[in-house]
């Protein structure tokens, strides 16, 4: 049994994300502060709220901060919103990111519909510890309005084709994220939940 | 390739049970929403909406209820819409497992409801339904339309379509995206009910007055109903309740239609 915890920052559904985990075999604990023992084999930061709330809701609640809660190479997984959080800034907000992958967010850009919202194929760049089994071309359910921009496109393990290509999966160390929801994402998205909770084992 | 469009199941549900339907014989008498939610899900809908048409003093704790099973089952977006009035009734739905909540009437009279939930739950989760028909009568400042060489705007209904508001639908539409809303699901009610076809010209008055994704509904009675919106219109998804309740209309089979009229669909 692995036990891992999700971060909430009050601001929306993590019900369904809880549930994927359990429904793969997890024992999930939510929290909302970071002031407590890391006793978890990981950490999820979920996809919903805005980027500057859901910072504020970390730093606001907690003494310690989320690099020191994780120094011990704890999996962490962002998703959308959370992913975005790993990067320094975001265009959403004025609030400083979690500073753990370099780079940046930046909005879509304003030809397309936003907020992006529907389903589209992963084009994998390179193999990646959550991509593992995962089908070149997969169909995954993407919502958001922001993308990120890594410094380096190293850590980019999957794309998406918006017209312009879209980083989906970043993988560096133990911070992995996905733009998409894999708790959304059907059976494809179950694997990547499992996939994460492997390395969770770990 | 881009985003493919979205096929959506709309259930109808009163008191714990799916409520329409019920003329039609197979599955659907008085049919359980999480169990059709599953079916749907399993079938390759690419998302669910449930309109929640119950009226009673226990209505909160109902769709509270509905939600987290529906949650716990399916692993695809789900949209909880229907009597949506305060931001408590929007939290009660998000908190316990939707992904997004769809607001008419509370929308309509407290338009900065958007804007709050939007602040507090991003943009993503605020769905604004519009039900709208056709008004013949002449009227300052609406978006006077021609079709069959008779002049009408579209004015917006609230309570499930029983009263008129005088507001012209296409500024609401946009008026409601600048307040907060993410997304537009929108219900012609000349059309619905009629299996005749979606409401093309509205579809496409809406779309194009907008910039967020829109979701057509009313009038889906075939397949082809919805090759026919995806190719007339620039709409992002298209809602049907009646043509899934017949089993020779699974979701799979209506995907498979589109994709072979080159509508991009997943399969």
């Amino acid at each position: 049994m692995v036990s891992v915890a999700i971060f909430d920052y009050g601001a929306g559904n993590i019900f369904s994300l809880k549930n994927s985990l359990e429904r793969e075999g997890a024992t999930v604990e939510v929290i909302t502060t970071f002031d407590k023992p890391n006793h978890y084999s990981g950490l999820l930061l979920p996809g919903v709220g805005n980027f500057d709330p859901a910072i504020k809701s970390i730093h606001d609640n907690s003494q310690i901060e989320f690099k020191d809660f994780v120094k011990d190479n704890t999996p962490v997984l962002g998703i959308c919103l959370g992913m975005e959080m790993f990067f320094e800034k975001s265009e959403e907000g004025i609030e400083r990111g979690l500073n753990v992958i370099d780079g940046e967010v930046i909005e879509l850009p304003s030809t397309m519909k936003i907020p992006h919202m529907g389903w589209n194929n992963l084009e994998i760049k390179k193999p990646g510890k959550i991509l593992d089994g995962v089908n070149n071309n997969s169909w995954v359910y993407f919502v958001h309005s922001f993308r990120v921009k890594p410094v380096s496109s190293d850590v980019i393990t999957a794309e998406s084709d918006y017209g312009i290509k879209v980083p989906a999966v970043v993988e560096k160390n133990n911070f992995f994220g996905t733009q998409f929801h894999p708790e959304k994402s059907g059976k494809i998205g179950s694997l990547m939940i499992k996939n994460f909770l492997e390395e969770c084992k770990r | 390739m881009t985003l493919t469009k979205r096929i959506i199941p709309c259930l109808d549900v009163k008191n714990g049970r799916v409520v329409k339907g019920l003329r039609f014989k197979s599955i659907k008498d008085a049919g359980d929403p999480v169990e059709l939610a599953k079916q749907y899900s399993d079938e390759g809908a690419d998302e669910l909406i449930f309109l929640d048409i119950t009226a009673s003093e226990e209505r909160r704790e109902t769709i509270k209820n509905l939600v987290r099973k529906v949650a716990s089952v399916i692993n695809i977006p789900f949209t909880v819409g229907g009597g949506v009035n305060s931001l408590e009734d929007a939290r009660n739905i998000l908190l316990n497992g939707a992904d997004k909540v769809g607001i008419n009437t509370g929308a309509v009279k407290n338009p900065k409801i958007l804007t709050e939930l939007m602040n507090i739950f991003g943009r993503q989760c605020v769905v604004v339904a519009i039900d709208t028909k056709r008004n013949y009568e002449p009227k300052e400042n609406a978006t006077i339309l021609t079709e069959n060489g008779k002049q009408f705007w579209f004015e917006v209904f609230i309570y499930g379509g029983k009263k008129g508001t005088g507001i012209d639908a296409i500024k609401w539409a946009k008026q409601a995206q600048k307040l907060g809303a993410g997304e537009i699901l929108l219900t012609s009610i000349d059309k619905d009910g009629t299996k005749d076809g979606y409401d093309i010209l509205l579809t496409k008055e809406i779309v194009n007055s907008t910039s967020i994704p829109v979701i057509a509904s009313g009038g889906c009675g075939k397949p082809d109903d919805m090759v026919e919106v995806f190719k007339e219109t620039n709409v992002d998804a298209a809602l049907a309740a009646s043509i899934f309740h017949y089993q020779t209309h699974g979701v799979k089979g209506v995907k498979v239609h589109l994709k072979d009229h080159q509508i991009p669909v997943r399969l």
